[in-house]
């Protein structure tokens, strides 16, 4: 029956006669494992397109939803991570995989006569390959992809004579955006894999035509395809899918950094691995000053020239060993560029600022996907980004109030890293070999103190010198370049916050107002140093149900629990406050009190407070008379009511955290 | 490396085939005719070929089919009980004739969450002061049902279903009668609609 159906089509087709060719292939000398490559990459390439159409399925290339559609088969789809995360590492296989089968058919000098034009398909082949690379790349629409294919792109720019014309047509239109998207994909998922499938049909086919080339010395007889090669072929596909799935595991898919964004900058933005020795190639002092193209085009040019001329030079005996010295020549300085490319990302002068962009990369893309998936995107991630107080609150503290304030003790936005239990281990996480593989690697640069103190940040650097003992906690984060000058504003209005303000000590410490005017005031000289240095247990007492109640002010998201639990000595401390302690002498609390001189407690710390003390210090309300160098940020227009607001709430903690942990693991 | 007993067999199997040479033309496979050891070691490394191999090809499939079902797991829609407010009494026709309304809601689709946008419309018609629903989209294959002022009735374009105005099927291939939905008066003059949809095609009505 079987039999019979097999005849049937067989008869039709010659299948029997197509699988007998194809497997009973002579290979001279027998099955060898270095003639896997070629099957590897085709496996690889079939792997590809699988993964890739299934992709395709969940992916919209537009450039308010590649982002979006990414994460959501990142981190929703079920299986999307699985899927993603094995088009994703076979693509960094593949460069790994061509560079073995180019070399080994240049080491057995497979590319000589007849197998020339077999030779330059796979050349083609290689440079398509790349080309998938470099337009996938930009796909998910990321910072990093973003900013790094808007470099590449740029270098078409430099294309003598065409080069303006033929950028605006690869990224179709003057600036990134739907039809970058749109024209990537097209030739990602259709232009080149079709081009690709051409010319491996003809590869192959020329392959079979002309034989294999044995590696020479041809020790053993000649077997077949069929089964012996195969099954080397077959465990060398084996081992790439096991060594991708590892990392697909690893790393739960694939990365996906924050959403792409014009108006931020990425210090961290790099084209993958396999480019970076032609990325730093360009870096070398020859390429300035007009010169990029000779780094960008010409000689990168005239090096696949050479590669395609090979064929010719092997034709004679010291040829071909010249060929075989220019492969590895090549591979030696790629290696040497790939290495010094990452040496000065991790350990140049601006290491600090690169390893830095990776963790905020990391952290912003981390957040988008939490409230992506918690609050879905009405409109684009980027959005939803640019309206979350957490990190964008953080930035405009950074950028706006960090050159006077600080936010436990730097700008505010530094990246909480892994505690360091012992020096050697802080020695260790700084040291180089970490910085190039770890994910929690330490930059000399950054800050660290002991584990639990509030002691001010020192540098790593100077902590190993030191040599203090640990633990310590560690954050990504330069040490500001200017001392503080008006209060650490981490834990704004918490109960805590507000009893070390009324601790005379603290209050003339630079962690409050030891850099301002305010430490020669009334509140210093005649409340805190003449009064409470002196109070007693009782009276203490009191002035901390004053701090609770003034907090309760605040209504805080963080102490909603504890302020209703504790209504009753919120109850007594706006007793104390009103009536015992004295305090209204100079506040305002509770009604307008034109005689007042401090800030007006009323509310003190609440969202609305907090927003009209920044837009306008000066305010009657706040400090009409004795305001020390704070800008009115709402009257001078230097913040909008958004940013005001984002600010905050950041400060306040008051933002939307998800209920467990991160998103994806 | 290979070692010395696969080197044997491997010259004793290619004995039978050529010499050193271009594979021009294929050529026959070798008879087995070997020991009996050796033929099982090959039959069983052409068994590992086949299943290494169908075993690393499924692997991008499983992943891509895994995916590809997501649509089928289940996804918590949101909370409500599922009646968004489509318009107020005055605005039905009094002389009991229907009319279209659009039904305005969030709508989650996919990685977007949109809030007010149409996600479907409804016909409104008093029946003695109270008003019914219907859904508007034809239960048999889900084109969107005409009404039509000048016959009074119902009708789908698509596949010439006729429908009453209570939505009972005058005449046609649709399996069931138009889709009623629950209404609600809210507030003395909103009028809520439970609005869903239904698989087109059955004669039973049953939630998407």
């Amino acid at each position: 029956m079987m039999k019979s159906l097999l005849d049937w089509i067989d008869h039709r087709t010659g299948i029997r006669q197509l699988t007998k060719s194809a497997l009973f292939e002579n290979i001279p000398g027998g099955s060898r494992w270095r003639y896997v490559w070629g099957s590897t990459l085709t496996f690889t390439i079939f792997v590809q397109f699988v993964t890739g159409v299934f992709l395709w399925m969940g992916y919209s290339a537009s450039s308010g939803d590649a982002w979006e559609s990414v994460n959501y088969i990142q981190n929703e789809m079920i299986g999307g991570w699985l899927l993603r995360g094995i088009h994703h590492w076979t693509a960094q296989f593949m460069p790994v995989l061509l560079l073995l089968h180019l070399m080994q058919v240049v080491i057995d000098g497979a590319y000589k006569a007849p197998r020339e034009v077999n030779y330059w398909f796979g050349v083609l082949l290689l440079l398509l390959v790349l080309a998938l690379s470099l337009t996938g790349y930009l796909l998910p629409w990321d910072q990093k992809g973003f900013w790094a294919t808007k470099v590449a792109t740029n270098l078409i720019n430099l294309v003598p004579f065409i080069g303006p014309e033929m950028q605006k047509l690869v990224i179709g239109g003057t600036e990134y955006g739907h039809h970058t998207l749109t024209r990537f994909f097209a030739l990602h998922a259709g232009v080149l894999p079709g081009m690709l499938v051409l010319l491996i049909v003809g590869h192959i086919y020329l392959f079979r035509r002309h034989g294999i080339t044995p590696a020479e010395p041809v020790a053993k007889r000649d077997a077949y395809f069929w089964p012996d090669q195969v099954f080397k072929d077959t465990v060398a596909c084996l081992a790439v899918m096991v060594a991708v799935l590892g990392f697909v595991l690893w790393v739960h898919g694939a990365h996906l950094g924050s959403p792409a964004d014009p108006s931020e900058p990425f210090s961290a933005a790099r084209p993958d691995w396999y480019f970076l020795f032609l990325f730093q190639f360009l870096k070398l002092p020859f390429f300035g000053e007009g010169n990029e193209v000779w780094g960008a085009i010409y000689i990168p040019g005239m090096a696949v020239g050479l590669i395609c001329l090979m064929p010719f030079i092997g034709r004679w005996k010291l040829g071909h060993v010249f060929n075989i010295g220019i492969i590895f020549v090549f591979l030696g300085g790629a290696g040497a560029l790939t290495y010094l490319a990452k040496q000065e990302d991790v350990a140049g002068p601006n290491s600090a600022r690169y390893l830095k962009a990776v963790l905020d990369d990391a952290r912003d893309g981390l957040r988008v996907t939490a409230l992506a998936m918690a609050r879905g995107i009405e409109s684009t991630a980027l959005s939803l980004l640019k309206d979350d107080p957490k990190t964008q609150g953080a930035r405009l503290f950074a950028q706006h109030c960090a050159s006077c304030h600080r936010y436990g003790g730097h700008d505010g936005l530094a990246v909480e890293l892994a505690k360091a239990g012992t020096l050697d281990e802080l020695g260790n996480r700084t040291g180089l070999t970490s910085r190039f593989f770890s994910g929690d690697a330490v930059h000399p640069d950054w800050l660290a103190r002991k584990s639990g103190t509030q002691d001010e940040w020192q540098t790593v650097r100077s902590l190993l010198q030191a040599k203090a003992e640990g633990p310590f906690d560690v954050i990504a984060s330069a040490k500001p370049e200017e001392a503080p000058e008006a209060p650490d504003l981490k834990g704004f209005a918490t109960r805590q916050w507000i009893r070390d303000l009324l601790d005379p000590d603290k209050f003339i410490s630079p962690r409050y107002f030891g850099g301002t005017a305010h430490k020669d005031g009334d509140m210093y000289k005649k409340f805190l140093n003449r009064k409470v240095r002196k109070y007693d247990a009782a009276e203490r007492k009191m002035l901390d149900a004053i701090a609770v109640a003034l907090s309760a002010q605040a209504k805080l998201p963080s102490q909603a629990a504890v302020d209703q639990a504790g209504a009753a000595l919120i109850r007594q401390g706006i007793k104390y406050l009103q009536d015992d302690i004295g305090c209204i002498d100079c506040h305002a609390f509770g009604e307008p009190d034109p005689d007042a001189v401090g800030p007006d407690l009323t509310g003190y710390g609440s969202r609305q407070w907090t927003i009209d003390f920044v837009k306008n210090p000066e305010h009657k309300k706040f400090y009409p008379e004795n305001n020390d160098r704070m800008p009115a940020f709402g009257v001078k227009k230097i913040l909008t009511d958004k940013e005001v607001g984002l600010i905050a709430d950041w400060l306040r903690v008051d933002y939307f955290e998800p209920p467990a942990a991160g998103p994806g693991h | 490396m290979e070692n010395q007993e696969e080197n044997q067999i491997e010259s004793f199997d290619s004995a039978a085939g050529e010499s050193v040479g271009q594979a021009e033309e294929p050529v026959n496979p070798p008879e087995p005719g070997t020991p009996e050891s050796a033929g099982e070691r090959r039959g069983f490394i052409k068994f590992l070929c086949a299943f290494i191999g169908t075993l690393i090809s499924a692997v991008p499939f499983g992943a891509g089919v895994w995916s590809y079902f997501d649509p089928l797991a289940k996804r918590n829609k949101g909370g409500g009980d599922g009646f968004v407010m489509v318009t107020t009494l005055d605005a039905i026709p009094a002389d009991g004739s229907p009319a279209k309304f659009s039904v305005v809601a969030d709508k989650v689709d996919a990685w977007n969450r949109f809030s007010n946008v149409s996600i479907g419309a409804v016909y409104l018609r008093l029946v003695d002061g109270v008003p019914k629903a219907l859904h508007t989209v034809c239960p048999h294959l889900g084109c969107f049902v005409d009404y039509r002022p000048g016959n009074k009735d119902f009708f789908c374009p698509c596949h010439n279903s006729n429908f009453k105005l209570d939505g009972s099927l005058a005449v046609g291939v649709s399996p069931r009668r138009m889709d009623p939905l629950d209404i609600q008066i809210r507030n003395k003059t909103e009028v809520w609609v439970k609005f869903q949809n239904f698989q087109p095609g059955h004669s039973d009505r049953v939630p998407v």
